[in-house]
């Protein structure tokens, strides 16, 4: 039993536990066991982030079903790493966050939230597909749950609406994995990969382009990508706070960590040839995200909008197949688990005084609350990319990889960022400043205690990821080294790079072949 | 090791102590942290320059690695070299006087804390900009001091007409720094480095480009940050609209320093822009144009600080003719002495307002001369200066870039020399309605305490002799050596003339003849208008870039495309389930088994489906 068994565990065991004993200790309960779990799992950091290589450590491999041989096996790598730590470092400031707010089925609520945990962790853990998708399956329950009990008045349409929008995927998915079982004999992904790069099993061109469809599609309505977002803004609206919290920073980066993890080393040739149109829409994802955040009436949506667009630049990053545009994409996964996260928790806690998310409600709250004036200012300098804060950093290296593929679209997706300037900055002129109403006046009041706990350690993260990266990109690099290497092996054509590279760059493009 | 790193570093600590305890503290303390930080910091860059001298060659010194991808290393590096060091000297020489003044000027005001914690990083941003050794570091500053731009403009975030000068200084900001972003990429893309040695060193390798090429595209796109961040066409709109913010930060921020980032940055590039003249002749085209279309915007106005501000906006387009005709050196030490006069003119104009409880409208002045005359004394010494009196500041660097001007065309050398007359027409004007004739105002207009008037005092003194005190061509002469250095004896009566011209047509206009503009601006009519309303630029803006962005946005993306169309589709898919199902309820058996069939069967149909488009397609290769 590894370090990496007990954290994947302890939620499912806290769920339990939380269960089993009376609702009056719930919160307490989810609060000492979530901090706890983030505690030991900063031992993963150490172990990783520690080792010089890329290679999966903490591995667990034995059989969980034996016919059909699907294993138990879990490892972490860099790729892993830091997602891992996001769900255990985001689960205890949601704790914290529903403290109060979270009056009705207290028990329940904080038990979900534990098993929302639990599937994540095994999300970013599994090394077994069927497990893989076990995990995925599992963190739609609690979800489901999450938005459909304690959610807002249209939240049983949003439910709906986000489970078919999964599941669409996640069948296509399950399909893909079944078919690759019936021709690899097996479900365990070190030795598909390890088959197919030593040519045992060969997949065709006909069959390596629906495969990697399936694979992808499935990710991509999770991501959102641009045209399969129209789940996000309802699912969001409607959720409770550590709901969005939770699906937005943790969950749409199970899409963008299944695209990296699986799509690529298995399918470079047919993601390579689709490269071109995934970026084009997310391009599109990223402009378009950011014009419909500009005109959104409820705050809420406007984020959810905004998490379209800077999704569109992980997916960008990713599909450069540079090392700087991968590098880039995984940090911005961190990044954006980090700033939305916060921004979703300012919002429920806007909405938690004020009982309206409507934009239009606010105004001049930086008069009666200069404090949650100021860590809503540093989010928001945060979200939109401001140089020595963490989104900077990822924004900047998806982009210079995209520029080092084709110039032009690191010139388009650049719009994006100055948008992302005019929704925040509107959004807060009308929000914070100006002469505070009557009823902002009378409802608003600035952090307490208890609030301000919650939000600083993502601030904190704000700030480091975008001074001091070194920590955290450098077992990234490694790992997303090894990926684009793997992609490059199973392509056995050259893809012909759109521009030609100039030769100090030449590394980079090179890699990309 | 001479740390420079402690340059920045100060102004730093002073912005979190005064952020995160200004609060709790005393005003004095308060300014105390905020002088102290800047002095020391101006110390400190002092001791180093003196350590380093003579300063021939560049000084790096590098601290960690910021980011590392592959190949792509950016290390949190900082230099100096002569360029470097005229800039440390005039943000920390000029931040120093300025915060002095500021703590008299904002002493009534509420936030007096949160202020200067502003404009402390302010500060750090702005030497982090000139100090970095490398492209992204620099944009750190370079957005950074947008950042404190966007805060200080907003500082009074009561109003309304603040707050969305700040957002659109900030948005228009974006966009050239947008411009920026892609240069840098293509930077990288063309050299493998972003270091600014590396990069020089490479560019001065390749051939100069005639038509264009990849060093154009580069440099074209710098431009388009320079024009943001200098406020030049077309992206100056922001700049006018930032004089909401309080008087120091437009005399800081707004007039001496941030905004000829963009004139630095362009001259850091010089090696770049040397190797690309389509791109040159562009930066000296777009530097005339701002000149003239400021300078003329500016005689029509009657507030006295957008005035200044058109003049700042007008002055830095000379700056960019400059650079454009490739003398940088002649740009940079335009860059010092408008940094003094221009300096010194806002905060002079603040003592005015300060005096007169808050007026701006020089309409309501007059006959101030006897009332502060203090003020009266050290802005006369900007006035001269800024009009191209001889010997004064803006002499100098005036006459070196129009001697250059005329070298490289005749043409752009007269517009330069009328805009100097309009120039010293404009300042000329705003000076006699303030201080001569009668006070039409109601306030009881009082002298400023001596924190105020002593900086004033210091900046007079530079404004007249720091032309001849700081030879700046002369200091920058290892990097960029004087190809045409002879001085035209002629070219200098000329531009002497023109400014004399200026100011003696506004003393017929504003003192003989107090009736003349009036009738003027009537038999103008038309032209009149257009000017005064500044050329309906931001309407333009408004209604051509705006308002279709937002009403596009609102109709075309969100409510038809995503509601309508996509939501629409995914609802009507929904609907069709719901018929179907009700058809398909019979396969709802309960049988677990029968479901595993369904589950697989549709599984082998979905691959079965998917091979054969792909099949039929040729497949992947």
């Amino acid at each position: 039993m590894t370090l990496l068994d007990i954290v994947l565990f302890l939620p499912l065991a806290a769920f339990l536990v939380i269960l089993a004993l009376p609702g009056a200790l719930s919160r307490t309960l989810a609060l000492a066991t979530s901090t706890g779990i983030f505690v030991v799992s900063l031992g993963l950091a150490a172990q990783v982030a520690g080792s010089p290589g890329a290679g999966a450590l903490l591995e667990t491999n034995r059989i969980w079903i034996s016919s059909p041989a699907i294993r138990y096996h879990v490892s972490l790598d860099g790729l892993g790493l830091w997602l891992v730590l996001l769900s255990t470092i985001l689960t205890p400031l949601c704790v914290l966050v529903s403290w109060n707010y979270i009056t009705d089925r207290v028990k329940e609520y904080y038990a979900f939230l534990l098993l929302l945990e639990f599937g994540v962790i095994g999300v970013f853990v599994s090394m077994d597909l069927f497990l893989f998708y076990v995990f995925w399956e599992v963190t739609l329950v609690p979800m489901y749950f999450l938005i459909g009990i304690w959610g807002h008045d249209r939240r049983i349409y949003a439910t709906v609406k986000f489970f078919l929008y999964t599941m669409t995927g996640s069948l296509l998915m399950l399909a893909a994995i079944l078919y690759l079982y019936s021709k690899a004999g097996t479900f365990d992904y070190p030795t598909i990969l390890q088959l197919l790069s030593s040519g045992r099993l060969e997949l065709t061109a006909a069959e390596q382009l629906p495969l990697f469809l399936a694979f992808f599609i499935a990710f991509a309505i999770k991501v959102p990508l641009f045209p399969l977002h129209t789940w996000l803004p309802d699912a969001h609206v409607e959720a409770p706070t550590a709901g969005s919290v939770m699906l937005a920073s943790v969950m749409l980066k199970m899409g963008t960590y299944g695209i990296v993890r699986f799509c690529l080393p298995m399918f470079g040739n047919a993601a390579h040839q689709c490269a071109p149109v995934i970026n084009i829409l997310a391009i599109i994802g990223i402009v378009y995200g950011a014009l419909v955040a500009l005109v959104q009436p409820n705050m809420k949506k406007l984020v959810a909008y905004s998490s379209v667009s800077h999704l569109g630049f992980v997916v960008l990053g990713v599909f450069t197949f540079t090392q700087q545009g991968l590098d880039g994409a995984v940090y911005q996964m961190l990044n954006h688990g980090i700033s939305t996260g916060a921004l979703f928790i300012l919002v429920g806690f806007l909405y938690e005084r004020r009982h309206s998310l409507e934009i239009k409600a606010f105004g001049g709250v930086a008069n009666v609350a200069p404090v949650f004036s100021v860590v809503f200012m540093i989010t928001t300098l945060a979200s939109i990319g401001l140089p020595a804060l963490n989104n900077f950093v990822g924004e900047y290296l998806v982009l210079q990889g995209a520029a080092l593929v084709n110039w032009k679209y690191a010139a388009f997706a650049e719009l994006g960022v100055i948008f992302s300037a005019c929704y925040m900055l509107w959004l807060y002129q009308r929000t914070f400043l100006g002469e505070a109403g009557e009823q902002v006046r009378h409802h608003i009041h600035d952090l307490n205690a208890r609030e301000l706990l919650a939000l600083a350690p993502l601030v904190v993260l704000m700030v480091w990821m975008g001074t001091g990266t070194s920590l955290f990109l450098k077992p990234i690099t490694a790992v997303n080294a090894r990926i684009l290497q793997q992609t490059k092996q199973n392509v056995e054509y050259q893809v012909k790079a759109p521009t030609p590279p100039a030769p100090s760059a030449r590394v980079e493009v090179a890699d990309a072949r | 090791m001479h740390h420079l790193w402690l340059i920045p570093f100060f102004p730093l600590a002073g912005f979190l102590v005064n952020g995160l305890f200004g609060k709790r503290l005393s005003k004095g303390a308060v300014g105390m942290v905020a002088i102290g930080s800047v002095v020391l910091s101006f110390l400190w860059a002092l001791k180093a320059l003196f350590g380093l001298a003579p300063l021939e060659t560049a000084h790096v010194e590098r601290y960690f690695t910021w980011i590392q991808s592959g190949s792509l290393v950016i290390p949190y590096e900082l230099a100096v070299d002569r360029l470097t060091a005229i800039m440390l000297m005039v943000v920390t020489g000029i931040g120093s006087l300025i915060h002095i003044y500021a703590t008299g000027y904002m002493h009534e005001e509420e936030g007096f804390y949160r202020f200067f914690a502003y404009l402390n990083l302010f500060m750090f941003f702005m030497l982090t900009l000139v100090l970095a050794n490398n492209y992204l570091l620099l944009f750190v500053g370079w957005e950074g001091v947008g950042l404190c731009s966007y805060l200080l403009i907003g500082f009074y975030f009561l109003k309304h007409s603040a707050s969305t000068a700040g957002n659109k200084a900030f948005i228009v900001n974006r966009i050239g720094d947008a411009g920026y972003a892609v240069a840098v990429f293509l930077i990288f893309l063309t050299f493998g480095t972003l270091d600014f040695p590396k990069v020089m060193e490479a560019a001065k390798a390749l051939p100069v480009e005639t038509s264009a090429g990849i060093l154009t595209g580069i440099c074209l796109l710098l431009l388009v940050g320079a024009t943001g961040k200098s406020a030049q066409v077309p992206l100056y709109v922001w700049l006018p609209d930032a004089m909401e913010g309080p008087t120091p930060v437009s005399a800081l921020i707004h007039a001496a320093t941030m905004v000829t980032a963009g004139v630095y940055m362009v001259t850091r590039s010089a090696a770049l822009f040397l190797h690309a003249p389509i791109a040159m002749e562009t930066v000296a085209w777009i530097g005339l144009a701002t000149a003239v279309m400021a300078a003329t915007i500016g005689i029509t106005q009657y507030d006295i600080k957008k005035v200044y501000a058109y003049s700042t906006v007008s002055q830095l387009g000379y700056m960019f003719l400059a650079l454009g005709v490739g003398a940088f050196s002649a740009g940079i030490w335009h860059v010092v002495t408008h940094a003094f006069f221009k300096a010194l003119l806002f905060l002079g104009a603040g003592s005015v307002i300060h005096a007169l409880h808050h007026e701006q409208d020089m309409r309501h002045m007059g006959g101030l001369r006897k009332k502060i005359p203090i003020t009266f004394a050290v802005l006369t010494c900007a006035w001269l200066a800024i009009s191209g009196v001889p010997f004064t500041s803006g002499w100098y660097s005036k006459e070196a870039i129009l001697g250059a001007v005329h070298h490289h065309s005749p043409l752009m050398y007269w517009i330069g020399v009328a805009t100097a007359a309009v120039t010293a027409f404009y300042v000329s004007r705003s000076m006699f309605m303030t201080f001569w004739g009668e006070y039409r105002g109601h306030a009881h207009p009082h002298e400023s305490p001596p924190v105020m008037w002593l900086p004033l005092a210091a900046l007079a003194v530079l404004s007249l002799a720091g032309g001849a005190l700081f030879n700046v061509p002369h200091i920058l002469e290892p990097m960029f050596p004087q190809g045409h250095g002879e001085h035209d004896f002629m070219l200098e009566v000329i531009g002497s003339s023109a400014g004399l011209l200026g100011i003696g047509l506004a003393y017929v206009m504003y003192v003989a003849n107090p009736g003349l503009p009036a009738s003027i601006a009537t038999s103008l009519g038309g032209v009149y208008r257009l000017v005064y309303n500044k050329y309906y630029v931001d309407e333009a803006y408004d209604a051509a870039v705006v308002r279709p962005i937002v009403n596009g946005s609102r109709t075309g993306l969100w409510q038809f495309t995503d509601v309508w169309l996509i939501d629409g589709m995914v609802n009507g898919a929904g609907s069709l389930a719901r018929w179907l199902g009700g058809g398909l309820r019979m396969l709802q058996s309960g049988n677990i088994r029968a479901y595993a069939a369904w589950v697989v069967a549709g599984a082998v149909i979905f691959i079965i489906a998917a091979g054969a488009i792909a099949g039929s397609q040729g497949g992947l290769r």
